[in-house]
């Protein structure tokens, strides 16, 4: 059984190209383009892998993070965040609210497919 | 004693029993006075206490209570009371009055009235020395009264059992009278008793002991008598009442009018004697100099209204009884207290009488003699001779010896002024009427004291001319009449006035008629004194120290000490002590150095270091004690190196002081300034950081933007290149997306340098007379494309007549099309339409956007200018802009003196309004105006 990944962006042709990418490695591929839909998404599709971009509408990533981690009932959930601002800060923030791993954009395709994949690595 | 008169009767008393008697009694009291010296020496003070304090101010009561009243109650009645009541009631007002003067005499180690008086009105030697020649001028009538009254009670005493004393003559040869003798007995017991010390600053407790006891000897020998003239001599007071009622002159004298110049006299008297009581130097002395305790002020404000009842009660009594034993019989009535006894035998009562009368007189003597003295010394004296260069006093090794010999010498000087007065004038009236003079005279210090210590306007020249004004009536009024009276002036000087002017009739002065004598000299001498020490004081300038001075008495319960810090000058401590001990010796001036400040006293003592001023004010204050505040200023001044005390010097220092007032008022200013400035400093500060943040914000949101578009096109780049295999269409869908999002750079990357430029200031402006009509169809032209795709309308309203202004053709072109493609992307698809309505509003066009959108949410009315800020926008957007598209906008609208804002439309819509000036000139900042003609070229504008 395959591993479902939900990937959240509100950029259309970032979330195109992750979608494309996860599809290609061989995942279920679900996809939000804010906060909320997201965590809909999370309670709906219960994903292992959440690729989460930070500067999202609505609720952004850390607190879409947050809200994960908050609920036990999601302890699985790995999350990957993505985000455009490469600054130190945000990466600490992102990891100290349980993100699994970080990526900055622009991304390498092959960066994003082989972290999704060590993430889920048991 | 050389005998007068009769002599040789056998059963007389001898003369030498009774100069036994008081030569024994005097010993007693000088005894009582060693024996209270040396337990002050030892620190055991026997004076200590109110009951001393009290006895020692009935120092009041003198030989003229003790003769005199029983005289002037034989002739008058109930008219010798006023001379105590005044004193009764003034006790009532101790607490206030007579308080604050201990305090400032303390405080300003005050030795004298005269001392107090100068003192007050700017430390001054003129004012001093004018006191001393008033007191000692006007309480040498009332030493006269004492010898006059010594030299009668011994005279009557040694004619027992005869009731009559001869009559005292002008004739008698002066080494032949008694009183001269009495005068230099006293004088010498005076200068044992008082000048005893070479320590001269030392309170005189021996004086104030004996003073008391001598108080308690008058008292129970007035008593005495009393008690044998009503009890034993009569059946108690009610039988010689009756008995006196019956005869009709004795009766008129149980009546209140008995008294000469009736409610007037008695008014006058009360006044003179509630005056008396505190402004008469020997009271002053012992009420204010002598005083050991504030506090005991309050006790003996009861307790000597109760001794003067005590010593009156028998008054009234005494004098009945002599009229009516006497009646017939040539009896002074002076002599009854003496008398009385003496017809009846009782020799041992009448010497016991006698020797009250004598501690009576001599107590008086003493302390006025003393009180004077010390005046004579430091306020007249003193400050004359320190003054004149020649003698080199004021360089002289030791001056203790100096100063005791002027005490003592003026000792002698005024008891013998007071002989030559009881020789003079003595004769010609009664004792109560000598006394009387001698109060009005004291009464003269009354208006300098009490508005010196109320009212800090009462001015130096004021008291000068209120002092001298009162003293010359007074002198007319009432001492030249007693030299016309005793023949040494022509009586048509009483009865005429001098020259025949009768208006300066010296009783009956501008036609002041129906007074007594002494009633009329009050009423011109205090409204003269009074009316000169006001209106002068009002009138006159006062100098620095004057207004020191004044402040420190009238505001002496505010202060802490009595410093002037009128000092500028240096010296050194040894010099201060080196001055110090030529007044009070060597071991004394060691000892109150070794006082004030045990380090100062000795580690210095011949230092040559600077001592501070409260030092040299110390040295002022403790030799003020010894020689007076004049005396001690002219002293202290003479070691203080620099400008002493000259009153310019205290305006320096007062100025000095305003000066730093000003300094530390600037001070204050300063550091006021600093802390705007800091509170600047900081805004500024926060302000820098708020850039700092906001340039960091702007670098991270700048990297956030730049690095999507990136994103996309490296990820689908990968993916292409990854994935030769893709179906076509995918492939040209990502390629698509490449070429678009390559697009999406360039454009932030243009509009990035465009605000950049236009924030900096670097942009190129090419402006030229444009007809905004012909640049709003342009750019209409340019986003049809975008508005046919979102099924937009556009509606233009542009006016009929040319819409000229000077603008920049591209940018303002840009500005449009960024209005009406933003306007385009909030508009709901197929029903959204856009108007475009360009108006002339009072000099200005006026470009309105509206879309019929959702309108904007009020909070980002504003914020939508702000670089980045972009509102949350619906899906399906075309592009999504750059953020900067409204920032770029502003700047370029801004930069043509124009105004761009935002609103929401009355139903529904965003408007965008942007307003330009017409034909006007763009404002170019500092640059002159480029000349615009219609065919102008470019005008390049940096």
């Amino acid at each position: 059984m395959s591993k479902r990944v939900l990937v959240v962006d509100d950029e259309p042709n970032i979330l195109l190209s992750l979608e494309f990418l996860m599809t290609q490695a061989g995942y279920e591929v679900s996809t939000a383009t804010d906060g909320e839909a997201a965590l809909q998404a999370i309670e709906a599709g219960r994903p292992d892998v959440v690729l989460l971009d930070v500067n999202i509408p609505k609720r952004n990533g850390y607190q879409v993070c947050e809200t994960i981690r908050a609920n036990p009932a999601w302890g699985h959930v790995r999350v990957v965040m993505i985000t455009a601002k490469g600054r130190d800060v945000e990466r600490e923030k992102g990891l100290a609210l349980g993100a699994d791993d970080y990526i900055i954009k622009p991304f390498s395709t092959h960066e994003v497919v082989a972290k999704v994949a060590e993430v889920l690595a048991p | 004693m050389a005998p007068t008169g009769n002599t040789g009767r056998g059963d007389m008393l001898d003369a030498w029993l009774i100069l036994l008697i008081s030569f024994g009694y005097l010993g007693v009291l000088f005894a009582i006075a060693y024996y209270a010296d040396r337990r002050a020496d030892s620190g055991r003070s026997v004076i200590g206490n109110p009951y001393i304090y009290t006895l020692s101010i009935a120092v009041y009561c003198t030989a003229w209570t003790f003769y005199g009243s029983v005289g002037r109650a034989a002739s008058t009645g109930v008219g010798f009371l006023p001379i105590y009541l005044g004193p009764t009631l003034m006790a009532a007002l101790w607490w206030l009055v007579l308080a604050k003067i201990i305090r400032i005499a303390k405080v300003h180690n005050i030795t004298s009235i005269a001392d107090f008086i100068g003192s007050r009105y700017g430390k001054s030697a003129l004012l001093g020395g004018l006191v001393t020649v008033i007191a000692v001028v006007g309480i040498m009538p009332y030493i006269s009264l004492q010898l006059k009254a010594v030299s009668a009670s011994f005279e009557v005493v040694r004619n027992y059992p005869e009731l009559n004393a001869p009559v005292h003559s002008i004739a008698t040869p002066v080494w032949a009278d008694s009183a001269f003798y009495i005068a230099l007995l006293l004088a010498a017991f005076t200068i044992v008793f008082g000048t005893r010390h070479i320590d001269v600053t030392e309170r005189h407790e021996g004086m104030v002991a004996a003073i008391a006891f001598e108080s308690l000897v008058k008292l129970v020998a007035f008593l005495s008598i009393g008690v044998f003239v009503t009890f034993v001599l009569f059946d108690g007071p009610a039988e010689l009442f009756a008995q006196a009622a019956t005869v009709p002159e004795l009766e008129r004298l149980m009546r209140l009018e008995a008294l000469p110049g009736g409610f007037t006299a008695w008014l006058s008297l009360t006044f003179l004697s509630m005056m008396a009581i505190m402004f008469l130097p020997r009271q002053f002395q012992v009420a204010v100099v002598e005083n050991v305790n504030e506090d005991h002020l309050r006790k003996a404000s009861w307790l000597f209204p109760l001794y003067l009842l005590v010593i009156n009660l028998f008054v009234l009594p005494i004098a009945l009884g002599g009229e009516l034993l006497f009646a017939g019989k040539d009896v002074d009535p002076d002599t009854y207290v003496l008398t009385l006894p003496m017809s009846q035998h009782m020799v041992a009562l009448a010497l016991f009488v006698f020797i009250g009368g004598l501690s009576a007189a001599t107590g008086m003597v003493i302390v006025a003699t003393i009180a004077l003295s010390t005046m004579v010394s430091n306020d007249l004296l003193m400050p004359m001779l320190l003054r004149i260069k020649s003698l080199g006093l004021a360089k002289r090794r030791d001056l203790t010896g100096l100063l005791l010999a002027i005490r003592r010498g003026a000792i002698v000087v005024i008891l013998l002024l007071g002989y030559s007065y009881f020789r003079l004038i003595g004769e010609s009236y009664a004792l109560v009427t000598i006394g009387l003079v001698s109060f009005a005279a004291a009464a003269q210090f009354a208006p300098a004291i009490i508005a010196g210590i109320y009212w800090t306007g009462a001015s130096r020249a004021g008291a000068i001319s209120g002092l001298v004004g009162g003293f010359v009536v007074w002198g007319y009024t009432l001492l030249l009449p007693g030299f016309a009276r005793s023949g040494w002036l022509p009586i048509s000087f009483l009865e005429n006035g001098p020259w025949g002017i009768s208006a300066l009739r010296p009783y009956e002065l501008f036609g002041l008629e129906g007074l007594d004598p002494i009633s009329h000299a009050v009423f011109w001498s205090m409204l003269i004194n009074v009316g000169c020490l006001v209106v002068v004081s009002l009138f006159s300038r006062r100098g620095a120290m004057e207004r020191v001075q004044a402040a420190l008495f009238v505001d002496v319960f505010r202060q802490r000490s009595g410093d002037t810090y009128a000092w500028a000058g240096t010296t050194t401590v040894g010099e201060l002590r080196a001055l110090v001990a030529r007044f009070m010796g060597e071991r004394r001036a060691e000892q109150e150095f070794q006082r004030f400040a045990p380090t100062t006293g000795r580690s210095q003592r011949h230092g040559g270091q600077r001592t501070e001023a409260h030092v040299i004010n110390f040295t002022e204050r403790l030799l003020a004690g010894v020689i007076g505040a004049a005396s001690a200023r002219v002293m202290v001044s003479s070691v203080v190196q620099g400008e002493a005390l000259s009153i310019e010097g205290v305006l320096e220092i007062l100025d000095e002081t305003s000066q730093i007032r000003e300094y530390s008022r600037q001070l204050e200013q300063k550091s006021a300034e600093l802390q705007a400035a800091t509170a600047e400093l900081k805004a500024a500060n926060l302000r820098l950081q708020e850039l700092d943040r906001m340039k960091d914000e702007f670098v991270s949101t700048v990297s956030h933007e730049l690095r999507t578009p990136l994103t996309s096109i490296r990820a689908f780049s990968e993916i292409l290149h990854g994935n030769l295999d893709l179906p076509r269409n995918q492939r040209q869908e990502f390629l698509a997306i490449v070429v678009k999002e390559t697009e999406r750079l360039t454009r932030l990357i243009n509009d990035l340098l465009d605000i950049a430029k236009i924030e900096s200031g670097r942009m190129d402006w090419h402006v030229e007379a444009h007809d905004l009509r012909d640049l709003i169809s342009e750019a209409a032209a340019s986003v049809s494309q975008l508005f046919r795709e979102r099924g937009v309308k556009l509606v233009q309203r542009l006016p009929a007549d040319p819409a000229m202004a000077l603008v920049d053709r591209d940018r303002l072109q840009q500005v449009i099309i960024n209005l009406l493609s933003n306007a385009c992307k909030f508009c709901p698809e197929q029903f959204g339409q856009v108007q475009a309505r360009l108006e002339h509003a009072e000099g200005k066009l006026r470009l309105t956007v509206q879309d019929n959108g959702q309108g904007i949410p009020p909070e980002h009315l504003e914020r939508v200018f702000e670089k980045f800020h972009q509102v949350e926008e619906g899906d399906g957007q075309p592009e999504k802009g750059t953020g900067l598209g409204l920032a770029i906008c502003r700047g370029i609208v801004e930069h043509h003196g124009g105004r761009i804002w935002a609103e929401n439309g009355a139903d529904a819509g965003a408007l965008l309004v942007c307003e330009m000036p017409a034909s006007g000139r763009p404002r170019q900042r500092g640059f002159p105006s480029p000349k615009v003609s219609p065919s102008a070229g470019r005008v390049r504008l940096r």
